[in-house]
C-alpha cells in the first residue's frame, strides 16, 4: 500500500442527460449502453423505493412506525443509478436515510417494513428501526444514526478488502467500498479522519455525497465551504473529486458513477463523488420545512426521476402507457401485501432483550442468534452461543 | 519460562497471535517504525511489515472508526489509544458502533476487536493522561473490559481478548508496565475472560481491586494484622461477582479500591452488589478507597490522589474495628 500520487480534482461536466439523446429516442433507442431491460429495471426500481416510501410514510401516520423516519423520495435515481454500476460484492454503506439504498441491493422489501414496524422478521430482528437497515448476504454494512460516523467505517471496509487481496490473498479482484453521505455530514470530524486515511492507506472506497441541498434544515450554504462545489474537498485528501450535476437522472447518475467505480477497482485509490439531487419530503416525518420555498420544492417536483425515466422510455417507444400503469399496479399490490404482512408479523419476544449483546451468554446474557432473514429454511436457529459467565 | 515485564508479555503475546492470525492487524499512532508510546508493540513493525502495524494519523475517531470497518469484515484489528484520556474523541464509535452492532444488526455483524489502552496514573504524567475512565466503558452494554495486573494474567487475557468475537477493551495499567518482572510461559495460554483471581487467601476482611492498585493492595496487606482476601478482578465487564460473594459470604467485610474517582466508580456498584447478595453476612459497610472526586492532579499532588497501602490500611483497620 503505497502513498497515494496526488492529482488534480477532475470535474467531470460533460453530462448528457437522457432528454438530449432526442435523436436516439427517435431511433427507437434511449441510451446505446444501457439497453431497454435494464431501464425498465431501473424504473421499476425507482418505483419501488417510491411507493415504498409512501406505504411507509403511511404506516408512520397510523403508528405502525416507531420513532424518526427519514424518507428517501426524490433521490431514487442516486440509490438506484450508483448500485447498479457496481458488484454484487461490493460493501456499501450508509446513513440514516437506508430504505432506498437497501431496497436497490435487493433486500427483500418485507424485512425492511417488518424492521420498521418494529417486528421480529424484520432485518434486524424489529430492534433496529428505520435506520438501521443490514444486509449481510448483500454486503450492506448499514443504515447508520449519527452523521458522518458510517464514514471511518468504509475506510475500514475498503481497507479489510484491500487487505485480503493483497496481503492474506483470501480474495482475487479488487472490492470497491461505497460510503453513502449527506452534505450535512462532510462537517462532522469523522468524515476528515476517514478521507484523510482512506487517502493515505490508498483504499478502493467511493465516498457519495447525496447533495440535497439541506443538511437537516440548514442549506449547505449556510452550514458548509465550498457550497458550490463540495466534490473538491477531495483535494485536501489527495484524492480525485467528482461532480455528477444531473443527479435526478438516473442514466447520468448510472452511467458516470461507472466510470468512476472502474478506475478505483483499477486503480485500487479513493474518490470523492458529488451528486445533486432533491429530497421531496423533510428531513424526517416531524420537519414543517420552513428553511424553502413552495416554489423551489415545485422547481424540483418537476424533476422527479421516475417521470424523467418513464417519459423518456415512452417517448422512445420502449414502454407504453399501459406497461406503465400495469408496473405501477403491480408494484402497489406487492407493497400494499408487505404491509399487511409486516402490520401482522410478530414483535420479537421480550427475552429478545438480552439476546445478542455479546456472543456468549454471561450474566443475564443469552448469546446470539440470526434474523430471520439469514436463516435458512431448516435452519430454525443458529445459536452460536458459547459457555461463559 | 521468561522473566517478563508487563509491556514484555503484551509484546509477546501480540507477536505470537499476530504469527498464529495474519488477519491481525495493529493500528495506531507510533505503534510502527516507533514502536508505541510505552514501545509495547516494540520490534513488530519490522517483524511484520507495514501492512499488518500501520502507523495512523493523529486521529482517534478514524483509528476506531477504521477498526470497526476492518471488524466487521472479518479481520482482527488492534487499535491502540496512546493515553486513556484520547478515548474522548474516539468515545463516539466505540460507544455508538463497537459496542451496539452486534445488537443493531441482531448478530448479522460482530466486532472482533481489541482496543489497547495504557491507563491510570503514577507516571507522573497530567490528567488525560493518568485517568481510570472504566466505568464509562463498563456501563456501556456491548463492550467488555479487561484491566490485568500482572505480566502472567496480561499475556494470557490479551490473547483472550484477540480471540474473543466481541469487542474488548484492554486497559493496561501503565504504572507497572516495568514494575516488576514475573514468571510467564513462553507457550500462548489464555485466562477466562470474566474470572477474577484470588491474590492471596484470607479469612477476615475481602479486599476487591483491579489494576495497578492491586499492587497497593499487596503493600498494604503485607503491614497489616489482618487476614485479607484479595481479589484481583482481572476483567471489570463481564464481573466475576461470584467470586466476590463467595469471599465476603466468607469474611464479611469489605474493602475496594480503585483509582478512578469514587462517586458512582466501580467501588458503588460492586458495593450495592455486595449489599444485594450477602447482605445477612455482613459485619460491616463495605468501604470505598478511591481517587478523589477531582480532575486527576498533575504529579506532585498524584500521589496523594492514588489509594496507597497507608489509605488502604486505614480503611482496613475502620471495617475491622465496626
Amino acid at each position: 500500500m503505497r502513498p497515494p500520487v496526488t492529482k488534480a480534482p477532475v470535474k467531470q461536466t460533460n453530462h448528457k442527460k437522457v432528454a438530449a439523446s432526442k435523436n436516439d429516442a427517435a431511433k427507437g433507442k434511449v441510451k446505446s449502453s444501457n439497453d431497454a431491460k435494464t431501464l425498465k429495471h431501473w424504473l421499476r426500481e425507482m418505483l419501488l423505493i417510491r411507493e415504498f416510501e409512501v406505504r411507509t410514510m403511511q404506516a408512520y401516520q397510523n403508528r405502525l412506525v416507531g420513532g424518526f423516519c427519514h424518507i428517501y423520495s426524490g433521490q431514487e435515481a442516486v440509490a438506484v443509478g450508483t448500485i447498479a454500476a457496481l458488484q454484487d460484492d461490493d460493501p456499501i454503506i450508509t446513513a440514516y436515510r437506508c430504505h432506498g439504498h437497501a431496497l436497490a441491493r435487493g433486500m427483500d422489501p418485507y424485512y425492511c417494513m417488518a424492521e420498521l414496524f418494529g417486528r421480529f422478521d424484520g432485518c434486524a430482528k424489529g430492534k433496529g428501526g428505520s435506520m438501521h437497515m443490514f444486509d449481510r448476504e448483500k454486503h450492506l454494512y448499514g443504515g447508520h444514526a449519527i452523521v458522518g460516523a458510517q464514514t471511518p467505517l468504509a475506510t475500514g471496509l475498503a481497507f479489510a478488502t484491500k487487505y485480503e487481496q493483497e496481503v492474506i490473498k483470501t480474495s482475487d479482484h479488487t472490492r470497491v467500498t461505497v460510503c453513502y453521505l449527506g452534505d450535512g455530514a462532510l462537517n462532522q470530524g469523522g468524515f476528515h479522519e476517514a478521507m484523510n486515511l482512506a487517502g493515505v492507506l490508498d483504499l478502493p472506497v467511493i465516498f457519495v455525497i447525496e447533495n440535497n441541498g439541506y443538511a437537516m434544515g440548514t442549506s449547505v450554504a449556510r452550514g458548509t465551504t465550498l457550497a458550490d462545489a463540495l466534490y473538491r474537498k477531495a483535494e485536501s485528501y489527495g484524492m480525485t473529486g467528482h461532480l455528477i450535476e444531473e443527479g435526478m437522472d438516473v442514466v447520468t447518475v448510472h452511467d458516470q458513477f461507472k466510470k468512476v467505480v472502474d478506475e478505483t477497482r483499477k486503480t485500487s485509490k479513493p474518490d470523492l463523488v458529488e451528486i445533486r439531487t432533491y429530497r421531496f419530503k423533510g428531513h424526517s416525518m416531524s420537519d414543517p420545512r420552513k428553511y424553502r420555498t413552495h416554489e423551489e420544492e415545485e422547481k424540483w417536483n418537476k424533476q422527479d426521476p421516475i417521470d424523467h425515466l418513464s417519459h423518456d422510455l415512452i417517448k422512445a417507444g420502449e414502454l407504453t402507457q399501459d406497461e406503465f400503469k400495469k408496473m405501477t399496479t403491480e408494484i402497489r399490490g406487492e407493497i400494499r401485501d408487505v404491509v399487511k404482512r409486516a402490520s401482522e408479523a410478530e414483535p420479537p419476544p421480550l427475552d429478545e432483550l438480552y439476546v445478542d449483546v455479546h456472543t456468549g451468554n454471561w450474566g443475564p446474557f443469552k448469546g446470539t442468534t440470526l434474523p430471520n432473514m439469514l436463516r435458512g429454511d431448516n435452519e430454525k436457529t443458529t445459536d452460536q452461543n458459547q459457555e461463559s459467565h | 519460562m521468561a522473566n517478563l515485564t508487563l509491556v514484555q508479555a503484551i509484546n509477546l503475546a501480540l507477536i505470537q497471535e499476530m504469527e498464529e492470525d495474519d488477519r491481525i492487524i495493529l493500528l495506531g499512532e507510533d505503534v510502527g517504525k516507533n514502536g508505541g508510546v510505552f514501545r509495547v508493540t516494540e520490534g513488530l513493525w519490522q517483524r511484520f511489515g507495514g501492512d499488518r502495524v500501520v502507523d495512523s494519523p493523529l486521529a482517534e475517531s478514524g483509528i476506531l472508526g477504521t477498526s470497526i470497518g476492518l471488524a466487521m469484515a472479518g479481520l482482527r484489528p488492534i487499535p491502540e489509544i496512546q493515553f486513556e484520556g484520547f478515548l474522548g474523541p474516539a468515545y463516539d464509535q466505540i460507544c455508538t458502533h463497537a459496542a451496539r452492532m452486534r445488537t443493531r444488526t441482531r448478530g448479522a455483524y460482530t466486532v472482533p476487536l481489541t482496543i489497547r489502552v495504557p491507563v491510570g496514573g503514577g507516571i507522573h504524567a497530567p490528567e488525560l493522561h493518568s485517568d481510570s475512565p472504566e466505568t464509562i466503558y463498563t456501563h456501556t452494554p456491548g463492550l467488555k473490559v479487561v484491566m490485568p495486573a500482572s505480566p502472567y494474567d496480561a499475556k494470557g487475557l490479551l490473547i483472550s481478548a484477540i480471540r474473543d468475537p466481541d469487542p474488548v477493551i484492554f486497559f493496561e495499567p501503565k504504572r507497572i508496565y516495568r514494575a516488576f518482572r514475573e514468571e510467564v510461559p513462553e507457550d500462548e495460554y489464555t485466562i477466562p475472560i470474566g474470572e477474577a483471581r484470588v491474590v492471596q487467601e484470607g479469612e477476615q476482611i475481602t479486599m476487591v481491586s483491579w489494576g495497578a492498585s492491586v499492587i497497593q493492595c499487596m503493600n498494604a496487606i503485607e503491614n497489616c494484622n489482618h487476614s485479607v482476601e484479595l481479589i484481583d478482578l482481572r476483567t471489570i465487564a463481564p464481573m466475576d461477582m461470584q467470586a466476590i460473594e463467595q469471599s465476603v459470604k466468607k469474611t464479611g467485610r469489605c474493602v475496594v479500591v480503585h483509582e478512578a474517582p469514587k462517586t458512582l466508580g466501580l467501588g458503588a456498584e460492586i458495593a450495592s452488589r455486595i449489599m444485594e447478595h450477602c447482605f445477612l453476612h455482613l459485619e460491616a459497610p463495605v468501604q470505598r478507597v478511591a481517587g478523589f472526586d477531582t480532575i486527576m492532579p498533575y504529579y506532585k499532588l498524584e500521589l496523594d490522589y492514588m489509594p496507597d497501602a497507608a489509605r488502604i490500611t486505614k480503611a482496613v483497620e475502620e471495617v475491622s474495628a465496626y
